[in-house]
C-alpha cells in the first residue's frame, strides 16, 4: 500500500512508510487507522480495483458476512439470556469484525491472502496440524466445552432452570461429537472407499470380459484373415460400429438383453450373427422358450462366446447349438466336431474359457463343463437354474 | 403293405426324385448327389411331383416342405397308400415347425435342413432307402418340443395311450443328443448301446409322431402358428 501511495505521490517507498509510522505515533493511532483505510480503498500496484471496491460488488461475500454476523448475534442473545455478560459486551465489535474480516479475506489479492493465511495458520491448528497435535487440541477443546457445560448444568440462574439442562446437554453432545466425530467420519469414509473399490473391480472384470468378447476376438480374426483385405475391412467396420454403440449409446457389445426378448430369439440371434461374421454354419435348435432375465442373458453371452470359440478354433464347418428350457433350469450345448484341444495346454492369458464362460456362469449360479479331446471335437455344456418366479415353461 | 421294403441291394444305387420349386437348388442337389445316387426325376410343384413319382417309382423322394399349390405334405399323403415302397425325406431351408411335423406325420421318414453337407445328404438318402428314420437336430428339437406338452399321466383323459403319446426316457435322451449334433454312432457310444438300438429308438419316435392322435400335437402346432 505504501508502494501505491509512493507511486502516486512520487516519493520513495521507504520515506512514505516512515511518514506513516511517525504520523500514526503522533496522532495516537489514528494514522494506523488511516493506513488501513487507505489499504482498503486504494488499489494495490497492478490490481484492477481496491479491496473496498471489490467487496462492494462481492454479493456472495456480503451474504456470508451477514450470515456470520447474524449467527453471532443469535449466540450473543443466548449468552445474554444465560447471564454471560462478557460475551454480550463484545457483541457488536465481534459482529463487525467478523463481517469485515470475511469481506477483506475474500477480496484481498492472492499475495496478501497468503500473508494473512500465515498469520492465521496456528489458530487453524485444529484442522490442519499434525494428527497427534490435532488430537490433543481436540481433546483440550472438548474438555473446556465439557467443563463449561457441566458447570452450567450445576449452577445458573433460577429463572432459566428450564433451559439449563438443555444447554448443558447440547454442550456435552458437542464435546462428544468433537471428540469422536473424526473417528466416525473415518470409519464411514473407509466403508465407502472399500465399496467403491469393490465396484470398480467388478466393473473392470466385466469390461475385460466384454472387450475380450468383442475387440480381442475381432483382432484375432483380422490376424487370421490378413490376406483377405475385403473381409478385414468388413470386420473392422463391424467392430467399430459395435464399439461405438457400446461407448456412446451404452449398448453392450454382443448384448442380448433387449426388451421382451426370449431365449429362443437370443439363440437365433447368436446363430445369425456368428454365421454372418464368421461364415460358418450354426445349426441352432431350441426346445421350449421363456422370457430372458439377467441370468439367462449371461447364459446366452457365455453360449455366444463358446460358439465363437468353436467357429474360430475348431476348424469344423458346422457348429451345433442346442438349448432346452426345462421347468427348473435352462441347458445350452455348443458342440463342434472339430479338432478339439487340450484344456490344460490353454495359455493363461486366453480369457475366453475361464473368464467369459466359466466365471460368467458361476457369477449367476450356473455351471459350465467342457468336454474335449484332441481330434474329437468339443462340447461346452452350460446350465443355468431358472429364477423361482417363472418356473412355468411358456411355449410360445 | 403290398411289397416288402426294397432297399438297394448290395452296391445298388438308390433311385431318387427331387421335388423343389427352386431350379437352382434342384441342380445343386443333383450335382452333390451325382456320383452316389441315380436322380431319376425332378418336379417343381405338387401335381408334377405326383405324376413323376407315380411314373418312376423311386426309392427315395427328396421333398421340399414348401411347394406351390399344397406343400410337400399333400404329395406324401396322396401317394402313400398307392406306393408304400416309396420313401420320403423332407428337406427345407428354414421352416415353421408345424409344417415340418405335418409332413412327417403325413408319412415322411425324416427331415433334414438344406444346410446339410453333400456327404451327409447321401448318407441320409441311403438310410431312408434302407427303411430307417432320419432325424436332423432340428427335427429332434421339434419333436421334443411337441411331446413336451404331453401330460405325464392320463388321469384327465381316459383314451390316453401312453404307448403312442409319450416318449420314453431313453427316446428323449436319444433325441436330445441328436439335437446337440451327435451322430448315431456318437450317441451309441455316449449311451453305451448299439447303433442298431439307436436306430430302433429313432424309428419308434417316428412311429409315435405319425400315429399319435393326441390333440396336443394339433394344439401345439396351432399355438406355434399363432406366434
Amino acid at each position: 500500500m505504501a508502494a501505491g501511495l509512493a507511486a502516486r505521490t512520487g516519493f520513495e517507498v521507504s520515506r512514505v512508510r516512515l511518514v506513516i509510522v511517525v504520523a500514526s505515533l503522533v496522532t495516537f493511532g489514528f494514522g494506523a487507522v488511516a493506513y488501513v483505510t487507505a489499504w482498503l480503498l486504494i488499489p494495490a500496484a497492478g490490481a484492477d480495483g481496491s479491496i473496498g471496491s471489490r467487496a462492494r460488488t462481492d454479493r456472495r461475500g456480503v451474504a456470508l458476512a451477514v450470515g456470520l454476523a447474524s449467527l453471532i448475534f443469535v449466540l450473543a442473545g443466548v449468552a445474554k439470556l444465560l447471564g454471560a455478560g462478557f460475551f454480550s459486551s463484545v457483541e457488536w465489535p465481534l459482529i463487525l469484525c467478523t463481517a469485515g474480516l470475511v469481506l477483506i479475506w475474500r477480496n484481498a489479492p492472492p499475495s496478501e491472502q497468503g500473508t494473512m493465511r500465515n498469520l492465521a495458520e496456528p489458530l487453524l491448528g485444529l484442522t490442519t496440524g499434525r494428527p497427534r497435535a490435532r488430537a490433543w487440541l481436540r481433546v483440550t477443546f472438548s474438555l473446556i466445552l465439557l467443563v463449561t457445560g457441566a458447570s452450567l448444568l450445576a449452577t445458573g440462574h433460577e429463572s432459566l432452570h428450564m433451559f439449563r439442562p438443555i444447554v448443558g446437554a447440547v454442550i456435552v453432545l458437542a464435546a462428544v461429537t468433537i471428540l469422536l466425530g473424526p473417528w466416525w467420519l473415518g470409519i464411514a469414509r473407509d466403508l465407502v472407499e472399500e465399496r467403491q473399490a469393490r465396484i470398480r473391480a467388478e466393473e473392470r472384470a466385466d469390461m475385460a470380459a466384454r472387450v475380450h468378447d468383442s475387440v480381442l476376438q475381432t483382432l484375432a480374426l483380422i490376424q487370421r484373415r490378413a490376406d483377405q483385405p475385403q473381409q478385414v475391412i468388413q470386420l473392422a467396420r463391424a467392430q467399430e460400429r459395435e464399439l461405438r454403440s457400446w461407448l456412446f449409446d451404452g449398448r453392450a457389445p454382443g448384448s442380448l438383453d433387449d426388451e421382451d426378448m426370449t431365449l429362443a430369439a437370443g439363440v437365433r440371434r447368436i446363430q445369425q450373427e456368428v454365421e454372418a461374421q464368421h461364415g460358418v454354419t450354426v445349426e441352432a435348435v431350441t426346445v421350449g422358450d421363456c422370457p430372458l432375465d439377467d441370468d439367462l442373458a449371461a447364459l446366452l453371452a457365455a453360449a455366444r462366446e463358446a460358439t465363437v470359440n468353436a467357429v474360430k478354433w475348431s476348424g469344423a464347418d458346422v457348429v451345433s447349438l442346442f438349448a432346452e428350457v426345462e421347468p427348473t433350469s435352462v441347458s445350452l450345448f455348443v458342440r463342434d466336431r472339430g479338432r478339439g484341444f487340450d484344456p490344460d495346454a490353454v495359455p493363461g492369458d486366453r480369457k475366453g474359457l475361464a473368464e467369459s464362460i466359466h466365471a460368467r456362469m458361476a457369477r449367476r449360479g450356473g455351471c459350465a463343463t467342457v468336454r474335449t479331446a484332441l481330434g474329437e471335437g468339443t462340447e461346452v455344456s452350460l446350465t443355468m437354474p431358472r429364477a423361482a418366479g417363472e418356473r412355468q415353461p411358456s411355449r410360445t | 403293405m403290398t411289397a416288402p421294403p426294397s432297399p438297394p441291394a448290395g452296391g445298388g444305387r438308390p433311385r431318387v426324385v427331387i421335388v423343389d420349386d427352386h431350379g437352382l437348388f434342384r441342380s445343386g442337389v443333383r450335382s452333390e448327389l451325382g456320383g452316389e445316387v441315380d436322380v431319376v426325376g425332378e418336379a417343381d410343384d405338387v401335381q408334377s411331383a405326383i405324376s413323376v413319382i407315380a411314373e418312376r417309382v423311386p426309392d427315395v423322394v427328396l421333398l421340399d416342405v414348401h411347394l406351390p399349390s399344397g406343400g410337400g405334405q399333400l404329395v406324401v399323403s396322396s401317394l402313400r397308400a398307392a406306393l408304400p415302397e416309396v420313401r420320403f425325406l423332407a428337406l427345407s431351408a428354414s421352416d415353421a415347425p408345424e409344417d415340418v411335423i405335418a409332413v412327417v406325420r403325413a408319412g415322411a421318414r425324416g427331415y433334414v435342413t438344406k444346410t446339410i453337407s453333400g456327404a451327409d445328404l447321401v448318407d441320409a438318402v441311403r438310410r431312408v432307402a434302407a427303411g430307417d428314420a432320419v432325424f436332423s437336430p432340428r427335427l429332434a428339437g421339434f419333436v421334443l418340443d411337441a411331446f413336451a406338452g404331453m401330460p405325464e399321466t392320463s388321469q384327465d383323459r381316459p383314451l390316453f395311450d401312453p404307448e403312442l403319446d409319450q416318449l420314453t426316457t431313453r427316446e428323449r435322451e436319444v433325441l436330445r443328443l441328436i439335437a446337440r449334433g451327435y451322430t448315431y454312432k456318437e450317441i451309441a457310444r455316449e449311451l453305451t448301446i448299439s447303433v442298431r438300438t439307436v436306430e430302433t429308438h429313432v424309428s419308434s419316435v417316428l412311429r409315435k409322431l405319425q400315429l399319435s392322435t393326441r390333440h396336443q400335437l394339433t394344439r401345439w402346432a396351432a399355438e406355434r402358428r399363432l406366434t
